[in-house]
């Protein structure tokens, strides 16, 4: 069938099924790549994306529920001014290893900084809970989001 | 010997108009340098017209830095800035890029990539600066010991140019046979904190190019249908409900018949078709077998008498000295299968070009076992293969297979079609889990005899369990008189100084596939080896630090002294012996892949109510660190990558099936499960040892040590949370 997708502040036609989850629409048919496949089962956060400014994982949103809604991926979170400060602190920190989970952890720190500017150790660890990274990155994905935070205060 | 030129093609831009320097090494070690392309070598820098230098980087990116490390080492010598210099990955070419420690084979692993380039890649870039020096000193007609490189600047007196100004003339010279390298006194770049990750931007932004963001123009994506355990043999398959999926294809039993292929037009139709396809096994070749029986038979090997006396020890007499001591301790380890589970699913794309050559696009590790597989399967000559290496989201072994196992299927998968279109072969995490390669289970037995003074007089140590390189091309070279020595070391080859050690080994029968996995052997070995020292020590009433530096106490034996200063550096930073109230720590140091690395891991709670790790601090010598930065992030990711497995993960098996099949049943180590990690590096002026694994060894033992040290309890089988320990 054929649906109307708001993604990074553009309309998209796109052809899919019911049921098919949004991962695969953004990353087989609009060809962004960055939103990337892990798990499938919403236990990686790997394909993290915002809709309407909330994380979600994208292999568990299914694409006739985000018709309405504003889809905003890796691709164009650095647009606005707390996606470009968490990629800032990113390389300040050199966060990343291998890289693949790190879409997903920037998503995911972008959604958390947007509903608290200061968080703690604790909130950080709760809030990141559900993105995994295999390479152990995660005392630098705590730092960086400490650090952007840094960078929004100023 | 004959290189095409075709595949040159992946140096992009080499074949350019224009000026370009190329410097490298022949396949004899020599130093070349070339106008342009050659048949005579593959560089390991290129300098265009335009001043742009760029480092060919023969060791693939998983994260742990070769694309940060070996631009590093041109760009110290030639006189750069790290914003001066570019990096492309080299194609696949083992005449030319061979990892030096492994032979005529490509590859990175056994964490070599800086050890093996350290000399190479700086010779190359010395050659360049010198190349482009003596070509200014001709221009300027000044004498070239008078000019420097500096920031990409030639200077002489009050002459100065950036190098694309010498490019051309330099790239009509010879190479230098001996270019001077820099002193490391002349080190900027090298050893300097401050120097980024080149990679880190792209990572962070979603543009790095992952071998599954391939997409080459009419692909199809190709699932593998298998057995439910390994050594099923497809027979048939009803494809009738896979035809309700829109965007499915067709399906078609393997060559090998391993398994069915299910190609669709995209990833979500390929993983609903599979699901839907029904398939027709003769299961009688299959493995049958629970884990719990293969782990009665390492347990029972424990028991008898050993194959192999690894170190041709006395056994009666080793075995009657602990008999006769004063005190015995005595423990019995067990270690499970474990999955290395990279967070990008393998996955590979396989093309076919309009001249009937074949391309693969792959997060490839070791380039050389898909190109020689594929010379066997194609029928091709090397030259008409080409291999694209992509970015590798993690690997941890797993991509490093001596068979080129995920390579091969994609080629089976393709030739079964008719070529017309590209396949990706995509694997999901359920695949990775369940049909995968894993670590080897594993059983020690140990029991060490003291004497009344608490010294040890006999320390016997048996080994059991599956080999990991017999049966594969690396058999020649890592096994000798019957031993895998990637099975015991880290025992065979501790530094300690041990009296009366006999070391047995047995291996095991074939239970399922095994691999590498993020420092081999010493998965196992470090743990058995450092929470023994913990248990003798205790027994003998001695300190755990104190008993562990009696025993590398040798003064003229640097492997005893860099290991002990390791030790020393951890103790002193971590605060050994002083925890806040409430906390226990542990201790463990090994030496594994050149390098050495101490651990002093700090818990709070309790068993019952659960520990929490509240620091790590390491202090590793890897040699000289050529980016200390990066140093750091790999021993922190070895730490987590060690402690997260033993603290909750195990593969199983029930009638020969893997239980587990994705992250809710293989938990990965999640942020909240360390709250800090603090790396220490020892100066140093060796040549640089790994750093990809030698974080991971100490990292487990050292928790289970700082768990003894808080319940009394010794955890020796794994995972912990199944043996009696809880975690918050
Ligand atoms: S791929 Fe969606 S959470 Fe893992
Ligand atoms: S950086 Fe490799 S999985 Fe996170």
């Amino acid at each position: 069938m054929s649906l109307t997708l708001k993604l990074n502040g553009q309309t998209h036609t796109v052809d899919a099924e019911p049921g098919t989850p949004l991962l695969w629409v953004i990353r087989d048919e609009l060809k962004l790549t960055g939103t990337k496949f892990g798990c499938g089962v919403a236990s990686c956060g790997a394909c993290t994306v915002h809709l309407n400014g909330e994380p979600v994982r994208s292999c568990q949103t299914y694409i006739e529920d985000v018709e309405d809604a504003e889809i905003t991926t890796i691709e164009a979170v650095g647009d606005d001014k707390i996606g470009a400060a968490v990629q800032q602190a990113w390389v300040e920190l050199d966060v990343v290893q291998c890289g693949y989970c790190q879409s997903g952890q920037v998503m995911s720190a972008v959604g958390l900084l947007s509903e608290n500017s200061k968080p703690s150790v604790e909130e950080i660890d709760e809030y990141m809970s559900g993105n995994a990274c295999r390479c152990a990155t995660y005392q630098r994905i705590r730092a960086g989001i400490q650090r952007a935070s840094e960078i929004l205060e100023a | 010997m004959t290189i095409n030129t075709s595949r040159r093609g992946f140096l992009k831009g080499a074949a350019a108009a224009g000026a370009v320097l190329l410097v490298g090494a022949r396949p004899d070690g020599a130093l070349a340098a070339a106008s342009s392309e050659t048949t005579q070598f593959n560089p390991f820098v290129k300098i265009d017209a335009d001043g742009t230098v760029t480092a060919i980087v023969k060791h693939f990116e998983k994260g742990q830095g070769p694309a940060t490390g070996l631009p590093t080492l041109i760009a110290e010598e030639i006189g750069l800035t790290m914003d001066q210099i570019e990096y492309e990955f080299a194609p696949s070419d083992p005449n030319v890029y061979n990892n030096l420690l492994f032979g005529p084979f490509q590859g990175t692993g056994g964490s070599t990539a800086m050890a093996n380039s350290w000399l190479q890649y700086r010779q190359a870039g010395a050659a360049a600066r010198e190349m482009l020096i003596n070509a200014a000193a001709q221009s300027w007609s000044v004498d070239a010991s008078g000019i420097t490189i500096e920031a990409g600047i030639v200077k002489a007196g009050d002459k100065s140019a950036p190098i694309a100004e010498f490019v051309a003339a330099a790239s009509q010279l010879e190479a230098p046979a001996e270019p001077r390298l820099k002193d490391p006194s002349e080190f900027r770049l090298i050893g300097n904190e401050s120097v980024r990750r080149k990679d880190s931007a792209i990572k962070g932004n979603g543009q790095a190019m992952y071998a599954m963001d391939v997409h080459v123009p009419n692909q199809m994506v190709a699932m593998i249908k298998r057995p439910e355990s390994k050594g099923g043999i497809a027979k048939g398959f009803d494809d009738s409900a896979s035809k309700e999926v829109k965007g499915y294809i067709n399906a078609a039993i393997l060559p090998n018949q391993a398994g069915v292929a299910v190609y669709a037009e995209d990833t979500w139709a390929a993983i609903q078709a599979r699901d839907a396809l029904e398939v027709e096994w003769d299961m009688s070749g299959g493995e049958t077998r629970d884990s719990d029986q293969i782990k009665a038979e390492i347990m029972a090997a424990l028991e008898s008498e050993p194959t192999y006396n690894v170190n041709k020890a006395d056994v009666a007499a080793v075995s009657a000295a602990i008999d006769g001591a004063d005190k015995v301790v005595e423990k019995t380890f067990y270690f499970p299968l474990l999955a290395h589970a990279p967070m990008e699913p393998l996955n590979c794309t396989i093309e076919q070009t309009a001249e009937g050559d074949i391309v693969l696009h792959d997060g490839a590790q070791m380039p050389t076992g898909p190109h020689m597989a594929y010379q066997q399967i194609f029928q091709l000559p090397p030259e008409k293969i080409h291999i694209k290496t992509m970015l590798a989201g993690g690997s941890f072994g797993r991509r490093a297979t001596p068979d080129a196992d995920y390579q091969v299927e994609a080629a089976l998968a393709f030739v079964v079609t008719d070529r017309s279109r590209p396949v990706k072969l995509v694997w999901t995490r359920e695949d990775d889990i369940r049909s995968g390669y894993y670590r080897p289970a594993f059983g020690h037995k140990v029991r060490v005899g003291l004497d009344a003074d608490g010294n040890i007089v006999g320390w016997q140590h048996q080994i059991a369990g599956q080999s990991v390189i017999k049966g594969t091309a690396f058999e020649a070279v890592l096994v000798h008189d019957g031993v895998d020595h990637s099975s015991v070391e880290g025992v065979a080859d501790s530094p300690y100084a041990i009296p009366g050690m006999a070391l047995g080994l047995t291996d095991t029968p074939k239970a399922t596939t095994v691999l590498w996995w993020r420092s081999v052997g010493h998965t196992h070995t470090a743990y058995t080896m450092e929470t023994m020292m913990d248990l003798v020590a205790e027994a003998a009433g001695r300190d755990p630090v104190e008993f562990r530096l009696a025993h590398l106490s040798d003064s003229a034996n640097p492997d005893q002294q860099r290991k002990a200063a390791v030790l020393k550096l951890a103790v002193e930073k971590a605060g050994w012996g002083n925890a806040p109230a409430g906390r226990s720590q542990g201790i463990a140091v090994h030496k594994s892949f050149g390098s050495y690395a101490a651990e002093v891991v700090e818990i709070s709670g309790d068993a019952e109510n659960g520990i929490k790790i509240e620091k790590v601090t390491c202090a590793v010598d890897c040699g000289i660190a050529v980016n200390p930065d990066v140093v750091k992030a790999q021993m922190e990711g070895g730490i987590g990558y060690g402690i997260g497995h033993v603290m909750r993960d195990q593969i199983t098996l029930t009638s020969g099936a893997v239980d587990q099949s994705n992250f809710p049943d293989y938990e990965p180590l999640r942020i909240g499960d360390i709250a800090a990690i603090d790396v220490h590096i020892v100066p140093s002026a060796e040549a640089p040892t790994g750093v990809g694994e030698p974080g991971t060894p100490p990292s487990a033992p050292a928790l289970a040590n700082a768990i003894h040290a808080m319940t009394g309890t010794l955890v020796a089988s794994h995972p912990m949370a199944e043996n009696g320990i809880n975690f918050v």
